[in-house]
């Protein structure tokens, strides 16, 4: 798969890759068995420190998301519950694109919604508290 | 990640007459991993650097690169068996010609690779009969960074790998140092190249007139560093925003824009009790981070 990363933004740079795997076995575009390059080949092709790839592939192997066999590889492992939070996801972003249409409506530039976007997922802990 | 730092100082200052170059610096730098050295130019890196490796000697204070102390002539001689050192003006031997350059430096080091070796002479196309003195720049640099990448250290010190190397060369450069933390070389680098840093480093550390800022992950620099800007309806209370992790206020007129190196939340909290008319929340990138640090020191 291709992976494409942004220094720039503040999500670290593990969260990205893992992101990336995650939506790609949401989508489809990755299926139940597909292997991923090892740590050192994604690291080298990445241009980023190995310990980025470790520690997303780690924490995906802990999610349930990759199965990490010693020497040969990482392996994705797509379960019904990644399928329904696909669906979930899906849904989601259908209710997202009516919401930024509405607010391109309203007259708001995609970075007034973005930036909107980051100030009220900051706001308050206690209502997002689920992860 | 959990490893004894390769790399502990306490205290370690270093005087040129009346003027400090580094002072009482404490550092500690990890294992295993790809460390960034950020500064101005005369922060006090290259004598820092110096310093670890022996070849300049403290006025006061102490530390340990691989646990051995860096002011015994003994255990000094041991570490620089296990580090490979990139020096900032490539001090090459200017009637040697690259193949020479590359034999003489071969016979020195039992961790050396030939096959490494010979493989970068063919990817930098060095041109192997031609003399040191008549290298450009970037070839100098080139034919430096064959030398450390040849070997196989357990720590490896570039001081300014970048200089000199076009887009291309630089590109070529990271993969190599990622290649080599792969191998489980810690590396330790520093740099101006800001955007290239961002992409490898897992670990920053920025030093200016010879203290140390900042010693942290960039992980955990990219996560809390932000950018709030506020609008209110009247006149900014800047006053009620020193909130710890706070690091700067701009307050004009009915605007305000702060600086936070922590605890975003609390401030964006804070900006809805005084019914602020506008909260806007942005990262920060490494450049506005290292500049901000910087300019506030």
């Amino acid at each position: 798969m291709f992976f494409k990363l942004n220094p720039t933004t503040s999500q670290p740079l593990y969260l990205q890759l893992m992101q990336q795997v995650r939506h790609a076995a949401e989508t489809g575009a990755l299926q139940d068995g597909d292997q991923l390059p090892g740590i050192r080949t994604l690291a080298e092709e990445l241009v980023v420190s190995p310990n980025t790839v470790a520690k997303a592939y780690s924490e995906l192997e802990h999610d349930g998301l990759l199965e990490l066999r010693q020497g040969s590889g990482a392996f994705v492992c797509v379960r019904r519950r990644t399928r329904s939070l696909a669906d979930h996801v899906h849904v989601a972003r259908r209710k997202l694109r009516d919401l930024i249409e509405q607010l391109r409506d309203d007259g708001l530039s995609n970075e007034e919604i973005q930036r909107a976007f980051e100030a009220e997922l900051l706001y308050p802990a206690e209502i997002v508290g689920r992860r | 990640m959990t490893d004894a730092p390769v790399i502990l100082t306490h205290g370690l200052t270093k005087s040129f007459g009346d003027a400090q170059a580094v002072r009482g610096l404490n550092l500690s730098v990890g294992a295993n991993r790809i460390t960034a050295f950020l500064g101005q130019n005369g922060a006090g890196k290259s004598t820092t650097i110096k310093m670890l490796l022996g070849m300049v000697r403290p006025s006061c204070g102490e530390g340990t690169v691989l646990g051995k102390r860096i002011t015994d002539a003994e255990e000094n001689r041991e570490m620089r068996r296990k580090v490979a050192y990139v020096a900032e003006d490539k001090p090459l031997y200017s009637y040697m010609t690259v193949e020479q350059t590359v034999r003489f430096a071969s016979s020195f080091y039992p961790d050396w690779r030939e096959a490494v070796a010979g493989r970068l002479l063919n990817e930098y196309k060095l041109p192997s009969q031609r003399k040191v003195k008549k290298l450009s720049k970037g070839m100098r640099t080139k034919l430096a960074l064959l030398l450390a990448f040849a070997r196989r250290p357990e720590l490896l010190i570039l001081d300014e790998p970048s200089e000199g190397l076009d887009p291309v060369g630089i590109e070529h450069l990271l993969q190599m140092l990622v290649a080599q933390a792969a191998d489980g070389v810690t590396i330790f680098f520093s740099s101006h190249q800001i955007a290239e840093v961002e992409r490898v480093a897992d670990h920053i550390c920025i030093l200016d007139s010879g203290r140390l800022l900042l010693n942290a992950s960039l992980d955990q620099l990219r996560q809390s560093y932000r950018r709030i800007d506020l609008v209110f309806a009247s006149a900014a209370p800047d006053n009620e925003f020193r909130i710890a992790g706070v690091e700067k206020i701009q307050a004009k007129g009915h605007q305000m824009v702060l600086f936070a190196k922590s605890n975003a939340e609390a401030v964006v909290e804070r900006a809805r009790d005084l019914n602020a008319v506008s909260v806007e929340v942005a990262p920060v990138g490494l450049r506005e981070i290292f500049l901000e640090t910087v300019k506030e020191n």
